[in-house]
């Protein structure tokens, strides 16, 4: 277990800062995910934390050690990649041996931890397989037992389940929590999936264009994002954002935002709703519309859930309504959340 | 294939020649057929021609042949030169490639690696291999020469050479064989060394990063990850060189003849010098015949390790 820090760290490509000034530390035992758009910097910010990638400046930091002229070996820490990385041409068995024999292990003690990392994720059976006759799923529990192995103090994750389909990645998702809360390990994991994100991540931190934009629970970033691009990069469908004339800009999210009288209390604010197109979604529907009397090339949208069965159609008008306490308000100009007083 | 006509009866005129060419079943035969024609020309023939020829008595000077059975075999197998141009060939082959394996691997690795003006190296490094193989030869006979070479008044001048020592590259036994292995090399190795190249950059980059993070060093990742990954190509390299050394006889011809006292004399350069300039065409087929088990057995390999490189 260890602490890793990021000390003002920049990383520039041909004078292109793909990393600009990041510091984060990621707690012991912690799980932290690194979300962001492609190209937002969170995968050479991991490589530089693995030491695979130099830092144009500023440190990184292990366990209150300055690591950054370290090569990647004396770093202690173990990564899975996006492609799982195997060597093709080893078995299983050699591919998560490869870390204890780089460290020159005793062989029988290298023979009780291979056993041990493939019980763990359920591959004895296939030990003496080389990686092409595994099916994806089999393959990351490779990588993972690869990583585990040695028992690093640091787990570096890179996307690992983007290369599953849909319904093995919710099981593995739900599986990797798992043996992270067992082997309470500090994990770093870096995905552009807000749903992986907001499943695995103890905290987040949201990047965009090589700067950290905010770091905190899943909880705290959905419901009090610090600024438009949270707002909006988060949730699915994303926050509504309309413009509010002086006040600048205010935001709610479409779940939030619901026919009037539904929910009870008389705190609201209540907006005339045109309807241009609704989605069924089995569990929820997706309404599409403007608000009349505000910028008509804004499309705000609703989430109901299809237990509120109030008859709506395209074309026509409703009256919705927010609660207050689920409207954020923020600058036009900065994007920054501006605090609402008492709260 | 059953109704070719709906897109036809629509394009109309014209459509003659489209038609033709999208035709499978004529297309296959006319793409194949100037292959087929060089092999079965350039090679099929001659390569028969040869085994008539061996079992004769064909001289360059007579029209008439006669059967003779196996006799030109035991007549080469019973001759000295035989066993010694045997030897050669074999000696030839295996320590030009082992030393081209080795030298193209390092090569290959050193380019792989990103610095200024790479591309200006990589063109160097091909130049031998564009180069007419009897030019560069001939610049190595010079090279070699027995006064002036160059190698020689080098060594002197630097002082590396002590006063009357003056090898006769060309001219002394083992000398002289360690000068055609090192042209021999010298032609060989860029091919070699762009084919591991390409089997180097065909590794991801990720399975060397994981190699990193995994703790190994650089030794490790070469012996461990990096050279049994590339060892699939590199084999394919190592039989192209077999296949092209042990057939070759351009080095010997222009640089040593075969001499001294047959100490260079290759299979190939025997078998020409037997058959061509000797005037025995019955000797000569039969001694480049010696050849074929070989190569077959070579590109029998060859096309194994080519299926297996595909399944990886």
């Amino acid at each position: 277990m260890a602490t890793v820090e990021a000390r003002h760290l920049v990383k520039s490509f041909d004078g292109l800062r793909a990393v600009d000034g990041i510091d984060l530390l990621a707690h012991e035992g912690e799980f932290l995910v690194l979300l962001g758009p492609s190209g937002c910097g969170k995968t050479t910010l991991m490589r530089m934390i693995a030491g695979l990638e130099r830092p144009t400046a500023g440190d990184i930091v292990i366990d209150g050690n300055i690591v950054t002229d370290r090569p990647p070996r004396a770093r202690n820490i173990a990564m899975v990649f996006q492609s799982y990385a195997l060597y093709p041409h080893l078995t299983v068995k050699r591919n998560i041996s490869f870390p204890l024999r780089a460290v020159r292990m005793p062989k029988n003690e290298i023979a009780r931890r291979v056993d041990w990392a493939s019980r763990m994720f359920g591959i004895e059976r296939f030990l003496d397989r080389k990686p092409r006759q595994l099916s994806g799923g089999e393959r990351q529990r490779v990588a993972l037992a690869r990583a585990v192995v040695r028992e690093p103090a640091v787990f570096l994750l890179d996307e690992p389940l983007s290369n599953l389909d849909a319904k093995l990645r919710n099981s593995a998702r739900e599986e990797l929590k798992q043996f992270q809360r067992k082997l309470a390990t500090t994990t770093i994991y870096v995905t552009h999936d807000q749903a992986e994100a907001m499943g695995l991540g103890d905290r987040i931190a949201v990047l965009e264009r090589g700067k950290v934009r905010q770091v905190g629970t899943p909880q705290d970033i959905y419901t009090r994002p610090v600024d438009t691009f949270v707002a909006t990069f988060i949730g699915s469908p994303p926050m509504n954002l309309i413009d509010d004339g002086a006040s600048g800009v205010i935001g709610f999210r479409p779940e939030a935002f619901l026919p009037r009288g539904i929910e009870g209390g008389d705190d609201h604010v209540v907006f005339p709703f045109r309807i241009n197109r609704i989605e069924y979604l089995g569990a929820e529907r997706l309404v599409y519309g403007v608000i009349e009397g505000r910028d008509p090339g804004t499309i705000v949208i609703a989430k109901m859930p299809t237990n509120i069965r109030t008859a709506i159609a395209a074309g026509e008008r409703h009256e919705f309504a927010v609660r207050r306490r689920d409207i954020e308000r923020f600058d036009r100009t900065s994007g920054q959340r501006l605090d609402k007083g008492g709260r | 294939m059953r109704d070719p006509t709906p897109t036809a009866t629509k394009v109309g005129r014209g459509a003659g020649w489209t038609r033709l060419i999208d035709n499978e079943r004529w297309l296959w035969p006319v793409m194949l057929a100037p292959a087929v024609l060089y092999i079965v020309a350039l090679v099929g023939f001659p390569f028969f021609l040869s085994i008539y020829y061996s079992l004769s008595n064909a001289t360059v000077g007579s029209r008439e042949l006669s059967f003779v059975g196996l006799e030109n075999f035991h007549r080469i197998i019973a001759s000295r030169t035989f066993w010694v141009a045997l030897e050669n060939t074999l000696i030839f082959t295996a320590v030009s490639q082992a030393l081209v394996l080795v030298l193209a691997n390092v090569l290959a690795l050193a380019l792989s690696v990103d610095f200024r003006g790479k591309w200006l190296v990589r063109l160097l490094i091909l130049l031998p291999w564009v180069a007419p193989i009897s030019l560069g030869s001939i610049g190595w006979l010079w090279i070699f020469d027995s006064i002036y070479s160059v190698i020689n008044w080098t060594g002197r001048a630097v002082g590396i050479f002590p006063p009357g020592f003056w090898p006769i590259w060309l001219g002394q036994p083992y000398l002289a064989m360690a000068s055609i292995i090192i042209v021999q090399v010298w032609r060989l190795l860029p091919l070699a060394t762009v084919i591991i190249l390409a089997g180097l950059s065909s590794i991801p980059h990720d399975i060397n990063d994981a190699a990193e993070v995994d703790g190994a060093g650089f030794w490790r990742r070469l012996f461990e990850i990096t050279l049994p990954l590339v060892m699939p190509v590199a084999l394919v390299a190592l039989l192209f060189g077999i296949i092209f050394t042990f057939t070759d006889l351009i080095v010997v011809f222009v640089l040593t003849r075969g001499g001294p006292y047959d100490t260079t004399q290759v299979l190939a350069s025997w078998a020409y010098f037997t058959g061509i300039q000797g005037g025995d065409l019955a000797g000569g087929a039969a001694i480049s015949l010696f050849l074929f088990p070989v190569l077959a057995a070579v590109a029998i390999l060859f096309l194994r390790f080519a299926r297996r490189a595909e399944v990886v």
